[in-house]
């Protein structure tokens, strides 16, 4: 048995590599099946054939007629993109939150994101969305984004304000106090306008049904710019997780880390949730997913998170979009369906 | 290679004053041992020297003060033990010990082979390798210490601070602790300052003993010097006998007040 140092992080590397190859591959067949599936459109074998088809240098007679492939690209396509971006997002938002705050249970809500969105939200479905749906940009993202960061602005400025010791028990309090006020001024706004609760309830419980290569237009940045941010701080998330101590004595600013992060994973939380809306759990169940599979470091779950947070969340719209055909399945509906018996069952072996 | 000075280090917690005009100067591959009571203010020193709690006064590196904004600067020059470590259970040993090389690696960077290279030489020397792929949280205690030491090792620093390190340990992995300590401080040159509470321990392997209580350095010399049963009876309030061996060792046995 002799082992040395550099086989040890060879054959990590292996496995990593095996993970990444493999949630790759996943991707690629879910981003296929989510474009395959749907109540209208071409027989599902043919798309394939079809997508085949667009790439250059190939061509097959697939037998999709142009206004199947309208159907493909315009509806299914960007609903597919839309899940991938939102699943991916939340999910390394989810995982680096749970980095910097040393805890495996929060998820990217946790400073009052939901919160401030969903209040947002609400005062735009309140104004009558009859007056602003002319208006040449949809209010209803921009209100949903703003709230979102108005409330974890305001939880960070209490936070720090009132925390002069480096524990980050005083942010989640104060995040805690955030989402309370802001729930309440939504209840109090909802409540004077009974008219919209429908919307408002169907909003919060995340939607990709009416997603449009705009949408995707939207948050690309965003997600692209914040995913970016929260990756290259992997490793440092790794050494955040020996505390907040021991993390300065090894060097690390350990404050300037914790608002870089909360800012980043905040931007691309309220990103994602201005055009989805409140899709629950996934920022939770990805992580530790990865958590199970390919060992917690921070340079795995990252970046595996965003692929299987993107694999995860496309699959979970396929039944949204066919389970109660032709309605819809709210998203959020399908997610916590999951997610809620993935939570016990974790919490069951984490006991164990 | 370094030494380690403390001049005029006060350290208050909301107006308490823990450490009053705290003044020391370690030489280089000197142990030097902080003992007290409880609450004499040993951790905070090393606290402070570690860069951990707001402190006035200042405390250098071959007279060199420490700037409080730099903590990298710090973290290359001193390594920190603390008392009870933080240590995920799901990290594997050789992750753990990577994390020593933190200060050397630009915020956004990654190691290099020259960083891996370090590791592979520090768990070789503590005879570690096999431990490698273990999950942190599968090691017994005397390994988790050996561990900890490994991580500060990669830290590559002059100066190595230990808080209580074998307050843990049984007998026998506590003399495993102190001597791997002491053999390192010989090879290379360490620095060691640590704070015990056994007192036989604490005279066997430092240099000298700096008594602390209510935060004011007391006394300090060497055992013989220090430990001394009335010294002890004022300021830890015990009643014990102090042996003085005959080889220079001291050892200290607690007595029963009364006999009955």
């Amino acid at each position: 048995m002799s082992l040395t140092a550099d086989d040890v992080t060879q054959r990590a590397g292996t496995r990593v590599a095996t993970w990444f190859t493999a949630s790759f591959a996943l991707l690629i067949i879910a981003v296929l099946v989510g474009t395959m599936i749907g109540p209208a459109g071409p027989q599902w074998w043919r798309v394939p054939f079809e997508l085949a088809d667009r790439l250059p240098l190939i061509s097959i007679n697939s037998g999709v007629s142009a206004e199947q492939w309208n159907i493909v690209w315009q509806i299914r396509m960007p609903r597919v993109v839309l899940a991938a971006l939102v699943g991916a997002m939340l999910s390394v938002a989810g995982a680096s939150y749970q980095g910097v705050f040393r805890n495996p249970l929060v998820d990217p809500y946790l400073l009052g994101v939901a919160a401030g969105a969903g209040l947002g939200a609400t005062v735009v479905f309140s104004l009558k969305r009859q007056t602003t749906q002319n208006w040449l940009i949809d209010p209803l993202p921009l209100a949903a984004f703003a709230g979102a960061l108005v409330a974890v602005l305001a939880t960070y400025l209490v936070g720090t304000a009132f925390g002069k010791t480096r524990s980050s028990t005083t942010l989640v309090l104060a995040g805690i106090a955030v989402t309370s006020l802001a729930t309440a001024v939504q209840t109090f706004v909802l409540q004077r306008n009974n008219d919209v609760v429908r919307q408002v309830y169907s909003w919060i419980l995340g939607r990709l049904s009416s997603a449009t290569w705009a949408d995707v237009r939207l948050i690309l940045p965003y997600v692209v710019f914040s995913s970016t941010v929260l990756m290259m701080h992997r490793r440092l998330l790794d050494v955040m997780r020996v505390g907040d101590d021991e993390a300065t004595a090894l060097g690390t600013n350990i404050r300037r880390v914790r608002l870089v992060v909360v800012l980043a994973a905040t931007l691309g939380t309220a990103a994602a949730v201005a055009v989805s809306g409140l899709i629950g759990f996934v920022g939770i169940i990805v992580p530790h997913t990865v958590r199970l599979l390919a060992g917690a470091s921070y340079r795995r779950v990252l970046p595996l998170s965003i692929l299987l947070g993107a694999v995860f969340l496309v699959l979970a719209d396929i039944p949204s979009r066919v389970l109660a055909n032709p309605a819809e399945t709210p998203i959020g509906v399908v997610t916590a369906f999951f997610g809620a018996p993935f939570f016990l069952i974790l919490l069951r072996t984490r006991k164990n | 290679m370094s030494t380690l000075g403390f001049c005029d280090l006060t350290i208050s917690y909301d107006g308490d004053c823990a450490v009053k005009s705290f003044n020391n100067l370690v030489n280089s591959g000197e142990w030097l041992c902080l003992i007290g009571p409880n609450g004499a203010g040993k951790s905070s020193v090393l606290r402070a020297a570690a860069g951990l709690v707001n402190y006035s006064g200042s405390v250098a590196i071959d007279q060199k003060e420490i700037p409080t904004t730099s903590a990298k600067w710090r973290a290359q020059n001193i390594a920190y033990v603390p008392q009870t470590p933080v240590m995920p259970d799901d990290m594997t040993v050789h992750e753990y010990v990577l994390l020593g090389r933190n200060p050397y690696i630009k915020h956004f960077a990654s190691e290099s082979t020259h960083d891996k290279q370090v590791i592979n030489n520090v768990l070789t020397r503590l005879d570690l390798t096999r431990f490698a792929k273990r999950m942190v949280g599968t090691l017994s205690g005397g390994e988790r210490q050996r561990i900890v030491i490994a991580r500060a090792l990669a830290q590559e620093a002059p100066v190595l601070l230990l808080d209580e390190p074998t307050a843990a340990l049984d007998i026998g992995h506590q003399q495993q602790a102190l001597e791997l300590v002491d053999n390192l401080r010989r090879e290379q040159g360490l620095t060691v300052v640590s704070a015990m509470h056994d007192l036989t321990l604490a005279g066997l392997y430092a240099d000298r003993l700096v008594l602390m209580h209510q935060g004011v350095c007391v006394a300090s010399g060497n055992a013989q010097s220090v430990l001394r049963s009335e010294t002890l009876a004022e300021f830890y309030g015990v009643s014990a006998r102090v042996h003085h061996e005959t080889d220079g060792t001291v050892v200290v046995i607690p007595q029963r007040s009364t006999s009955n």
